[in-house]
């Protein structure tokens, strides 16, 4: 049964287009839940500390908001985990000896946590202590992020695969090491990366709303204490992201060059590569650079991935053609293998030795021209310059923020407020930015070099994938107006009570 | 432990993962009766509280039980998902409408109004259960779907399961025994659901209600429930050889109720628990712990069957397209390797009920009209 034989094209893209709607849609709930349970953690703790009223109205309009976001953002993310299964069933198997492992961990070590502890902070106000309560917030907070550092695993190991071996007998990769795939770089720099992005976003969402109040005049107070935490957490948020970020590139650049490419656009690289600020314009040396922490490290552009090259620590890439003519021998000798292993066994081992050989190659061989292997370049390098400059600007916008508050001159600087208001927009537009360049960059690889896309998916009618698009894409969006609106009229609301004024 | 040890150990932890979902449903049980219980808005917002506390204990325990499989026994993840479609996606849909509807039902600015979103969580209460049951009874009724792992081995790879019909997933409504438990288990979590709000909601009118209610569900959820042993234990099964051959045996199941002490001790432990729970409701008006025994008795009846289904040289996933594509706990798991790693996980489990079971009791006071009324947050 082939499955280019039906409808294979649309399938796949149907198929994408499911799973990338979902994981745009959780990556709008889940960063706010990542940086907003610790900014209300944060406060919560100064209540605690201090016993002053003043913290415990403001932790509680923030866990408010907290708790319209919180939902959504597990209602997403439990249609991606199915859809591995649903949409993904060849890439289940193939590799759910070692995936699987991080999606089980991540239920029981991080869900629980915080599906329990998020009901003492939005049940437990006068049912538990209040250094019980803090403590849940706190363990909310930490369970968000131990989820994310497993589902980052996961994701991380799908851009750079370590720590198995295939086996043809079962037809599956199979795990050998699993701190390797629990720890490695790679998973590490991703994790730090998405969730203090999630602290910028917490942050701005912060600062964004208490500009609203400060614009309009109310709650005073409690705007300027949220804008000097959120602004502390914005910054730290936004360096780690600036540091993990470089990290990241330099990985990506080893790893996943044709991301790299398609992010610049680069067509013919070498050493000493320009960055391309917009198109036209060019900085000297600063790809290198950035990709390689050396000014005259060699940068790969499609035309040396494609046609081979050697790398800046001397080893040596064969073209792509090469790569695919291998991996459709290793795909052929794995099949001889298969059906001759109980007849023939010793012709089956002469196949098995091919495989061996070429086992590095295999999921080339499900590829059927070099051309394949470039992703959606104009996507992915102004997505890439939209995450960055985003970055850039809301740095900025935070150390001003911090800085003003400082000096109490901030209520007065009206411009300055709305260029917090709006930076809520650019946070979110970074983010999906970066999702994109992490996502469409990789393709056609489901798994880099291991599985693409094409030989990953589930034998599902077109029309089946796409009702199920157009009903998420309706259920989401219902969703996500109505949160926004709901938020809306929280905030309009205001803190309970009378303002608290110092 | 033998890779054979751990196969069976993380069966074993599907089991009760499986069994603890189908306590927890006591939530969707309890919504499901959301407007037939409710006589006015008080009572309606109090079942909704009383559940709106515990839900996401039923969704994650949903969303583990999903990842555990994964894990452990990729091949039916595969198969299951890839294949039964459409199942799994109406469960997943109602799940969706399930969560944000607690959260935003009461708010203003909600969109589509207070009583679309309960709707939304009566759906969910119907339909979650319902699903869930048929698709357990497809373990012992079959499903049709093919696999060949040399598939992946070709060019234009191809898929390694395939459903063996275009109603991916929707055939198992064409076997009434699927209904069967599917509704057995729908009227269990209805029974489950009025005994957690008679053991959390304190307001006597309401009270009498719903011991009504339980005796309403239970005549049906006992036929349902009777009729599927019945069948089961009188039907021929699909055993598995030691060279893991698949071929049809008669009585199979109840032989294995027989050959599986362990089983037919958790069976009639849990059966009589889940009774005593009932009955006890509903025969003295003063005790309002039945959920604890019943609960307790529906995890260890739901262990029983995934261990009859999965023990014992059994296809715990069997093909009627293919009988030789059938899934056994050896067929389908991850390596010896992955089950150990998990098998360490594992051992944090009941810390994490542990965990649990404080933050219920800490939280458990009981839900009146008056302390509705005076709370902060509310759905």
């Amino acid at each position: 049964m082939s499955l280019l034989s039906v409808e294979t094209t649309a399938l796949i893209d149907w198929s994408r287009a499911q799973f990338a709607i979902t994981a745009m849609y959780h990556w709008l709930f889940v960063p706010l839940t990542l940086g907003l349970s610790l900014i209300v953690a944060v406060m919560e703790t100064i209540y605690v500390r201090t016993n002053d009223e003043f913290w415990k109205r403001t932790t509680q309009f923030w866990m408010k908001l907290f708790g319209i976001n919180f939902a959504i953002g597990v209602a997403t993310g439990i249609i991606l985990e199915f859809q591995f299964g649903t949409n993904w069933s060849n890439y289940s198997w193939f590799v759910g000896d070692i995936f699987g492992a991080p999606l089980a961990i991540e239920g029981i070590l991080a869900f629980f946590m915080e599906s329990t502890f998020v009901a003492v902070m939005f049940f437990g106000w006068d049912k538990v202590s209040k250094k019980f309560h803090c403590a849940s917030s706190w363990l909310t907070a930490i369970g968000a992020s131990i989820s994310a550092w497993w589902i980052l695993v996961a994701n991380s190991w799908m851009q750079h695969p370590v720590g198995m071996t295939f086996n043809p007998d079962t037809a599956r990769n199979e795990m050998m090491d699993f701190f390797h795939v629990a720890f490695q770089p790679f998973a590490v720099f991703k994790f730090f990366h998405s969730v203090l992005s999630g602290w910028m976003t917490g942050a701005a969402f912060v600062i964004a709303i208490a500009c609203w109040f400060l614009l309009r005049n109310r709650e005073r107070r409690f705007a300027l204490a949220s804008i000097r935490i959120a602004a502390i957490v914005g910054l730290i948020g936004t360096i780690g992201v600036a540091g993990s970020g470089d990290q990241s590139g330099v990985l990506v650049a080893k790893y996943q060059p044709m991301k790299l490419a398609a992010a610049e656009g680069l067509q013919d690289g070498g050493k000493g590569a320009a960055f391309s600020v917009i198109p036209g314009v060019e900085i000297p040396k600063v790809l290198s650079i950035l990709a390689t922490h050396d000014a005259e490290g060699m940068v790969p552009g499609y035309k040396q991935i494609l046609e081979g090259y050697t790398d800046n620590d001397g080893n040596t890439h064969a073209s792509v053609a090469e790569k695919i003519a291998n991996g459709k021998k290793a795909l052929e000798a794995f099949r001889l293998y298969r059906e001759l292993r109980d007849t023939d066994p010793a012709q089956a081992a002469v196949h098995r030795k091919v495989l061996d050989e070429n086992v590095q190659f295999l999921g080339y061989g499900y590829l059927n021209a070099p051309e394949d292997l470039i992703p959606n370049s104009g996507l992915v390098y102004w997505c890439f310059r939209l995450m960055v400059y985003a970055g850039g600007a809301l740095l900025l916008m935070f150390a001003l923020m911090w800085w003003f508050e400082r000096k109490g001159k901030l209520p007065e600087m009206r411009s300055l407020l709305y260029v917090g208001l709006w930076s809520l927009l650019l946070v979110y537009l970074a983010g999906q930015a970066g999702w994109i360049v992490a996502e469409v960059g990789r393709q056609p690889w489901a798994i880099q070099d291991l599985l693409p896309v094409n030989a990953a998916i589930s034998s599902l009618s077109v029309e089946a994938v796409q009702t199920t698009f157009f009903l998420f894409v309706a259920l989401f969006t219902i969703m996500l107006i109505a949160e926004v609106r709901i938020l809306c009229n929280a905030i309009k609301k205001g803190p309970a009570g009378e303002p608290i004024e110092a | 432990m033998t890779y054979e040890m751990l196969q069976q150990y993380w069966w074993v932890l599907i089991a009760v993962l499986g069994g603890l979902l189908v306590f927890l449903f006591f939530v969707q049980g309890a919504n499901s009766l959301i407007f037939r219980l409710g006589r006015d808005e008080a009572e309606r917002e109090m079942i909704v509280n009383a559940t709106g506390r515990k839900w996401e204990l039923t969704f994650t325990t949903l969303v583990v039980f999903g990842g555990a499989f994964f894990a452990s026994f990729p091949l039916f993840y595969s198969t299951s998902f890839g294949g039964a479609y459409w199942v799994w996606m109406l469960l997943l849909f109602t799940f969706v409408l399930q969560a944000v509807s607690y959260e935003f039902q009461s708010k203003a600015g909600n969109l589509i109004g207070k009583k679309t979103f309960r709707i939304f969580l009566v759906i969910n209460g119907i339909a979650a259960p319902f699903l869930v049951g048929a698709a357990v009874a497809t373990f012992f009724t079959g499903s049709e779907f093919i696999v060949d792992k040399s598939n992946v081995s070709l060019a234009e790879a191809g898929v390694i399961s395939r459903w063996a019909n275009d109603w991916h997933g929707l055939d198992a409504l064409f076997n009434v025994w699927n209904w069967v438990l599917g509704f057995a288990v729908l009227f269990l979590s209805r029974v489950l659901g009025s005994l957690f709000l008679l053991n959390n909601v304190n307001e006597e009118s309401f009270r009498l209600q719903l011991r009504h209610q339980v005796l309403v569900d239970t005549v049906p959820f006992l036929l349902f429930f009777l009729a599927f042993v019945g069948f089961v234990l009188t039907k021929d099964g699909f055993a598995v050889d030691a060279t893991g051959k698949v071929s049809m045996e008669a009585y199979k199941y109840l032989h294995n109720l027989l050959a599986l002490p362990v089983a037919l001790v958790s069976f009639l432990v849990g059966v009589v628990l889940v009774l005593w729970g009932i009955l006890g409701t509903i025969l003295k008006a003063t005790f309002h712990k039945g959920f604890w025994f019943a609960g307790i008795g529906s995890v260890l009846t739901v262990i029983a069957i995934f261990f009859l289904v999965g023990y014992n040289g059994t296809s715990y996933y069997p093909s009627t397209a293919d009988l030789q594509s059938s899934l056994t706990i050896q067929n389908s798991s991850s390596t010896e390797f992955t089950l150990t790693v998990m098998s360490y996980v594992s051992l944090l489990i009941p810390f994490v009920l542990a965990y649990i079971a404080y933050v219920w009791r800490a939280l458990s006071r009981d839900i009146t009209k008056k302390e509705l009324a005076e709370t902060d947050h509310k759905y």
